[in-house]
This record gives structure tokens, sequence and C-alpha cells, in this order.
């Protein structure tokens, strides 16, 4: 099954590059995940791992993944090691100056299931699809709110540092 | 589905004689079982000579029947079920120790279709991923009974103190429910209430390897049909403590059949939203000094346990809706 979201933040590509590809940050803005823990020797870049866990319906599921691209500040990709099949991947595309300065379409999107599972697993994955698209549509509206807050007060900050001199 | 109790007759095909264990786990019971009778009428000999015969079906364990691919694969239809039919919850799995060997203790409900267990296992195997050894004591006729085989690959063993021994010292997780088959045919008007029956043989068993206690409390499981009576006396009537190793002939009403003796075929469990709360582990040693008092331990475990069944009761607004 493969579900994505996508968004519009009014921010530069770089800025929300920091949050989506800092592990101890996916907690606080994506929703649903329960666990999102460094499992290797790097936090960050390519061959990281994480152990990471989604509730839904009745279980928290997920497993290791290992981030296999990583093009800063463009895409990062992720696939499963162990626990459920999955793949993962953000994608950041600057869709240039709006009124409010720099925009990018931020994209998210996940590929589960279970290899070998029949008939029933492709129901199951039909019944959580519509819960995992909510836990990513929200994740997208939080990191938008996140992002564009902290752009808010930097901008604020630069005015008032500006205003003293 | 019943995973049952920790305890194992001396007469038990794969549990040594003069295991200190076997005697362990049947302390509770040395009490109630009739002194040995000289005389035996044939009657008796027939129900014993069934019953070695029953005996011999009980697979010797093999903790390498768990097939980690069949369960990985079965996840799926076990999410639909646990998620859709009885809309679990798990909380607190957290409080499982990452590694090594780990004793859970449940409380057990819903007859012979256990709804809770089903529901943990579930949990358990995505939270901590198939690759965790994990074995579920059950009763001998669980394991005994015709068509239920592949509930071996699960990782479900009869329940004896070798085996149980075999599992901790793999390193494994052992999920035990010690009140078995007395506490899962209790009424459905006793649904909030822990009860053991006494039997402490898990106490020793965590304190013999040295392994933490995680009670795992849940709740909603004797909400699937209603059960009224364990059936005690008939069972004894019928010779099937000799027989089959149960002291209960469970009366309930449950569909699909209504009055429900014995629930041999099982039955179709009622939708009831099972919750499940998984608390801290009990380090005995840590908590209890370097020789714990097993009786003081199990009043701990029981005790906690209940607190807990009680929050999650006064939570639940509905029967059944949850």
């Amino acid at each position: 099954m493969r579900v994505q979201a996508a968004i519009e933040v009014a921010a530069p590509p770089e800025t929300i590059w920091e949050l989506v590809s800092d592990p101890a940050r996916y907690l606080h803005f994506m929703s649903g995940i329960t666990r999102w823990e460094i499992a290797g020797e790097h936090a960050r870049g390519l061959g990281a791992r994480y152990r990471t866990l989604m509730r839904v319906g009745s279980a928290e599921i997920g497993g290791l993944v290992e981030i296999v691209e990583c093009d800063a500040p463009r895409d990062l990709a992720w696939t499963s090691i162990s626990g459920i099949d999955q793949r993962g991947r953000w994608r950041l595309r600057e869709i240039g100056p709006g009124h409010l300065g720099e925009r990018t379409r931020v994209e998210l999107r996940l590929q589960y299931g279970v290899a070998g599972a029949g008939i029933l697993g492709w129901i199951a994955e039909q019944v959580a699809a519509p819960a995992v698209r909510k836990n990513l549509r929200r994740s997208l509206q939080e990191l938008r709110r996140q992002v564009e807050h902290e752009q808010a007060r930097a901008a604020a900050a630069t005015r008032r540092a500006a205003a003293r001199n | 589905m019943q995973a049952q109790t920790a305890r194992a007759s001396s007469g038990d095909g794969h549990a040594a004689d003069g295991d200190p264990f076997a005697r362990d786990f049947d302390e509770h019971e040395a009490g109630e079982r009739p002194p040995a009778q000289p005389r035996r009428g044939p009657l008796e000999r027939l129900v014993d000579a069934a019953a070695t015969v029953i005996r011999g079906r009980v697979p010797a364990a093999d903790l390498d029947e768990r097939d980690p691919d069949f369960i990985r694969e079965s996840l799926p239809a076990q999410w639909l079920l646990a998620s859709l039919w009885f809309r679990g919850e798990v909380r607190g799995l957290g409080h499982v120790p990452e590694h090594g060997p780990v004793l859970l203790v449940g409380n057990h409900s819903g007859g012979n279709m256990t709804p809770d267990t089903l529901v943990f296992t579930l949990a358990f195997s995505t939270y901590f991923g198939v690759e965790r050894r994990f074995y579920q004591l059950a009763h001998n006729l669980v394991l005994s009974w015709p068509g239920l085989g592949f509930l071996r690959k699960y990782g479900i063993v009869a329940a004896s103190p070798d085996n149980a021994e075999r599992a901790l010292s793999s390193g494994a997780a052992v999920l035990v429910y010690p009140g078995g088959d007395h506490e899962v045919h209790r009424p459905s008007w006793e649904r909030n209430r822990v009860s053991f029956d006494g039997r402490r043989g898990f106490v020793r068993l965590a304190l013999e390897h040295d392994v933490p206690i995680v009670p795992v409390v849940a709740i909603g499981g004797q909400e699937t049909a209603l059960f009224l009576s364990r059936g005690e006396g008939l069972a004894r009537r019928l010779m099937l403590d000799r027989l089959l190793r149960v002291k209960v002939l469970p009366i309930s009403i449950a569909a699909p059949w209504g009055l429900n003796v014995g629930d041999g075929l099982g039955h179709i469990p009622l939708p009831a939203k099972i919750t499940i709360e998984v608390l801290p582990a009990i380090h005995l040693r840590e908590q209890f000094g370097a020789q714990p008092d097993v009786d003081e331990v199990y009043a701990h475990v029981t005790a906690t346990m209940q607190e807990t069944l009680d929050a999650l009761a006064a939570e639940r607004r509905l029967p059944i809706v949850g």
C-alpha cells in the first residue's frame, strides 16, 4: 500500500531539512509515531538506522529502518530492515518565492505491507490506509506549524536587532 | 485459543519426575488431590488408560517450533481481528525490558477463546519484532486439541516447569497465566477480579531464574460471552481432572450455541473492547531482598494487578462497548 501527503510551507528547503533529518524531532511533529530512536552508530545521514513505531489500530507497528538516500536538502528515503516492509521518503522542492518569501512543497510518502500475508494482508493494508494517511497529513500540518513559527520568530528577532542598532 | 496455566502434573510426559519445579508448581494442587487409592474400579482404570493416551498426544515442547516468518505473515490477519473486532488497546509495552528473559504474568479471560492473548501477542510481536523470542505457556489440552497444532508456530508451549525453564534460559520472554482454567472461566460478574487461586509457581519460576516479573492486566475478555459457572462439581463427577487435567466444565451463554457446556468447540466471542495495561517490571531481589518471600511477592503482584484492573474498570463506561 502506498500512502502520501503533501503540503506547502513558507520556508526554504534548508530550514525544513533541518527538521526532517533530525531524528530527535520526529516525536515532536510526527502524528501517531510512538518511537523514533537512533539504533546505529550514526544519528543522521546515509546508513543511519532508527527504530520506529506508529500506532495504527490495536498495535504499534514499525521496525528497524535505514536511511538509503540522503540528498540534502531535497530527498531523504528509508527502507525497512526488520518489522513490516516499509519504504518512506521526504521530498522537498522549492516552488519559488511567495508573498512571504521562499516556499517549499513538502511531500511525505510511505509504502507499507507484509509480503506473503495473502489476501488478509491486502485487506489489512486497505483498512489501515485511512489511519496512516491521516497521520501523514497531520504530521505535515504540524511540521508546517513548527517551521513557520520558527521562521516568524527568527524574522522578529532580526527586526528587533535592526531596530536596536 | 486458550493459553493457560503454569502447572504441571508429575505424570506429564516431559516434566521430569523429581523436578523441583514440578513440586513447586504442583504444591497448590497437592492439598486437593485425593489420597492414593489402592483399589481401583474398572471405570477408573479406563479413565486412567484414556488419560495416558491423551497425554501421549501432548507434543513434547520443542522451542524450535516457533516460526517467526509464520508469525510475521499472520500479523495482518491478527491485526484485523484485534483492531476491528476487539478494538484492542495495549499500553505500557515500554515497561518490558528491551533485552533478556522476562516473565510476563497476565490475568486471563474469555473462556476458551481468549481475546486478551490474541491482542497482547500481536502487540508484543509488532512492538519488539517477531525476532524477539516469545513463548506462551498453555494448558496441555490446547496443544493436544485436534486442529490447533498451528498454535505451536506462535510459540505456544505446554505449561510445564521444564518448558518454562528452557524458554527462560534461552533468553526468551515468557507469558504465563497463573489463573489458568480457574480464572478464564470465572463467572462474568467476577470479570474485574484477578483470581490466581493461590497459584504461586510463577513467583518461584521468576526467583529461580532471576528474571523480572512484568504484570500484564487485561480487561474486557469476560464480556465476550455470559459466563455462568466454572462447573467444578460437574467436572469432578465426570472425572475430567484425572482424564484431562481440567478441573472445570464451564457453563456459559455464548454465540452461536446459546447454552454452552464445556466450551470444547469454542464460541464466537462478542466484540468486547479489550484494554491491556503493561505494568513496570518487578525486579524481585531488588525489591524484596536477597531471599524474597514467595507469599509476599505473590501478594504484591496480585494486589498491584487488582489495583490496575480496578482502575481500568473505572475507566470503562459500558460493558462490551468499552
